[in-house]
């Protein structure tokens, strides 16, 4: 059985003129527990929406959606986000660290949704963490005082810190040098294989995509495997690819 | 259990972030609870200082007087002094009367440096002190050990020691009174004069001046008054049974017991509601800059909020934290409040506000705190409720992305 499942989902919203605009289109993607999975396209072709159904913080309009062989459709909206706080992790491009609290605070501030033991050593399983991703000396800091890399780095002891069986990266080195994303991927990378969760990142940046395991592209709402070569090129597409749009375009615009 | 601890934890974390919102937010809460708080305070201090003043014009709730006096029908012998005292000693008795004192008041003559002078005096008992809770400025005023001294002894006002010619009771002042067969008393202790340019007065105890048939040919044709202070609750039902009493023991006399002088309640009626009204006009205009600035707050945050159901917050979680966050503030605001009403109250001036000192300080009204704590924590919930309706409303992903 697959940790997540999704089969010919399809997202689609009502637009001010009554037009329906289908941001997804029939995608059918499983994941496995420990899987690193990349999703490349260019904005506004459904990344974000996809990331959020999977993470649950999104419907499909139709379509299925099995975690872990339970059917999201039938959580009521406690228990989805509850799971959602016990199984998911989200880094973002722009870190989305809370204002006004130290490093160690944001890491903290996912525990104070769980329970138990978690809750109340709530500091000290933030701190560890903090000091997992290089951060041990900084756990006062706020967020202002920190470079982007070491935002990013706070915002992935966050996602990690509840030991979430999915982490899901929107552009986690969007918003980052070359270097700098290079080493963050890196360090997701390594900390995403050591506790065993499964990877999902969305990226524009090819390279990045090129580290996961299995490779996918999403168009025009489609979602079309693909094979990276390792400096981070297109060298096969698998499937059939959307015909309403020239995908040369798009090549072009990812390589 | 994590999650209610959670929940107020949160709420405090964002009052701690954002406390010069906050403390904005509050002032108007904070202020309100005070003047509810205060005000009743201040008003319940007004009572007791016009209460105490009225105790020491007519006896403390409830000083029944009895007054006696011979009807003068035709075969009847008029009661003498010594019959009327021994008829209010046994009613007094009867009725287990703690604080009982006999009355009489008129001028009587005292030699001073100057001269011979007439003073309007007050012969009293002892207990007449306590029923009148008299202040003396200087010395004291009379005990039952006094009744038993052989030379009379005086409690005098202001003027009547300037007229002695000192000024103050360390000499142990002294001062000759009667005409032919005159006494030496000595003065006790000091009151303070009613108002400036007073005239001399004093007070003697009621044994001393007929002991030594100091009291004038007026006085000594008066009935003295009879005052007992009684439990209010009994009040009502002994005023017949003292007249009726009074008036079976000593024929050809009329006696009267007037309806007692209950003073009032300056927090009754009208005023306590415009009190009220005050207070809860403040605390909505309090309420009111909270839902303004929750409001405002929570658009601010409403990427923030997104962020934590990210993170696994439930939409009652996320509702119940938003309201908690004003209702935690307020039940701040509110405690501030009554911290500074207490201070408020502590240091008011008391002798300047009120006309004068107060004895029995009425104690802090803590149900006028409670009713502004319970006001402003209710306030705050209604507050909240807005904002935490437009935080659940945000849709996840608007949020995250807001």
């Amino acid at each position: 059985m697959s940790l997540l499942e999704l089969s010919d989902v399809t997202r689609s919203v009502r637009l001010p003129d009554d037009r329906v605009l289908h941001i997804l289109r029939g995608i059918t993607l499983s994941v496995d527990a420990g899987e690193h999975i990349s999703v490349v396209g260019r904005s506004g072709t459904g990344k974000s929406t996809l990331l959020n159904i999977l993470g649950l913080l999104d419907e499909p309009t139709s379509g299925g959606y099995l975690l872990e062989g339970t059917s999201v459709a039938k959580l009521s909206g406690r228990r989805r986000a509850r799971r959602r706080g016990d199984d998911f992790g989200f880094v973002f491009q722009q870190f989305n660290l809370l204002p006004g609290r130290t490093a160690l605070e944001n890491v903290a501030a996912p525990l104070m949704y769980a329970r138990g033991r978690a809750f109340w050593r709530r500091f000290r399983l933030a701190a560890d963490m903090l000091d997992r991703v290089g951060l041990g000396d900084r756990l006062d800091e706020m967020p202002d005082k920190l470079s982007g890399g070491e935002q990013q780095r706070v915002a992935i002891a966050r996602a990690l810190v509840r030991s979430p069986r999915v982490i899901l990266a929107d552009e986690p080195t969007g918003a980052l040098d070359v270097d700098t994303g290079g080493e963050i991927m890196s360090l997701l990378d390594e900390i995403a294989s050591q506790t065993g969760a499964a990877l999902i990142a969305i990226t524009h940046d090819l390279a990045v995509a090129a580290r996961a395991q299995r490779h996918y592209r999403l168009a025009e709402g489609v979602l079309v495997p693909i094979t990276l070569n390792a400096p981070g090129r297109i060298t096969e597409w698998v499937g059939d690819v959307p015909t309403d749009r020239p995908d040369d375009a798009v090549a072009t615009a990812l390589s | 259990m994590s999650g209610l601890v959670g929940t107020i934890v949160e709420a405090w974390d964002e009052l701690r972030i954002h406390r010069l919102r906050v403390l904005l937010a509050l002032i108007g809460v904070a202020v309100a609870v005070t003047a509810i708080t205060g005000v009743t305070a201040a008003v319940q201090m007004m009572n007791q200082a016009f209460k105490e003043s009225a105790d020491r014009q007519s006896g403390r709730s409830v000083t029944l007087d009895l007054y006696a006096w011979p009807t003068g029908a035709a075969g009847t012998a008029q009661p003498t002094e010594q019959q009327y005292a021994a008829e209010f000693d046994r009613i007094v008795e009867r009725y287990g009367i703690t604080y009982a004192t006999r009355q009489l008041g008129g001028p009587i003559r005292f030699r001073f440096p100057t001269g011979t002078a007439i003073v309007n005096a007050q012969v009293v008992d002892p207990d007449y002190g306590v029923i009148t809770r008299f202040r003396t400025t200087e010395g004291r005023w009379f005990t039952d050990a006094d009744t038993q001294r052989f030379a009379p002894v005086a409690v005098v006002n202001e003027a009547f020691l300037a007229a002695l010619g000192v000024t103050d009771l360390s000499s142990h002042p002294t001062v000759q009174l009667g005409t032919d067969t005159p006494v030496r008393t000595e003065v006790i202790g000091v009151y303070h004069d009613e108002w400036s340019d007073a005239p001399p007065s004093a007070y003697l105890l009621y044994d001393h001046v007929t002991r030594w048939g100091l009291l004038g040919a007026d006085m000594a044709n008066q009935t003295p008054t009879f005052k007992v202070w009684v439990p209010p609750d009994l009040a009502a039902q002994l005023r017949p049974l003292l007249q009726r009493d009074l008036a079976a023991a000593l024929p050809g006399t009329q006696v009267e017991v007037p309806e007692p002088f209950t003073g009032q309640n300056v927090l009754d009626g009208a005023s306590r509601w415009v009190v009220l009204g005050i207070g809860g006009f403040s605390l909505l205009l309090g309420g009111l800059g909270l839902v303004n600035i929750a409001l405002v707050t929570v658009r601010f945050r409403i990427r923030e909020i997104g962020i934590r159901r990210s993170f696994g917050a439930t939409s009652g979680r996320v509702f119940f934290g938003v309201l908690m966050e004003s209702v935690v503030a307020t039940v701040v605001a509110g405690v501030v409040g009554v911290v500074l009403a207490v201070a408020v109250i502590k240091n008011i001036p008391v002798e300047k506000m009120f006309g004068g000192s107060i004895e029995d300080m009425p104690p802090f009204p803590v149900a006028a705190a409670v009713t502004g704590m319970v006001c402003a924590t209710a306030v705050g919930a209604l507050a909240g409720l807005i904002p935490a309706i437009v935080a659940v409303r945000v849709k996840v992903i608007d949020a995250i992305r807001y």
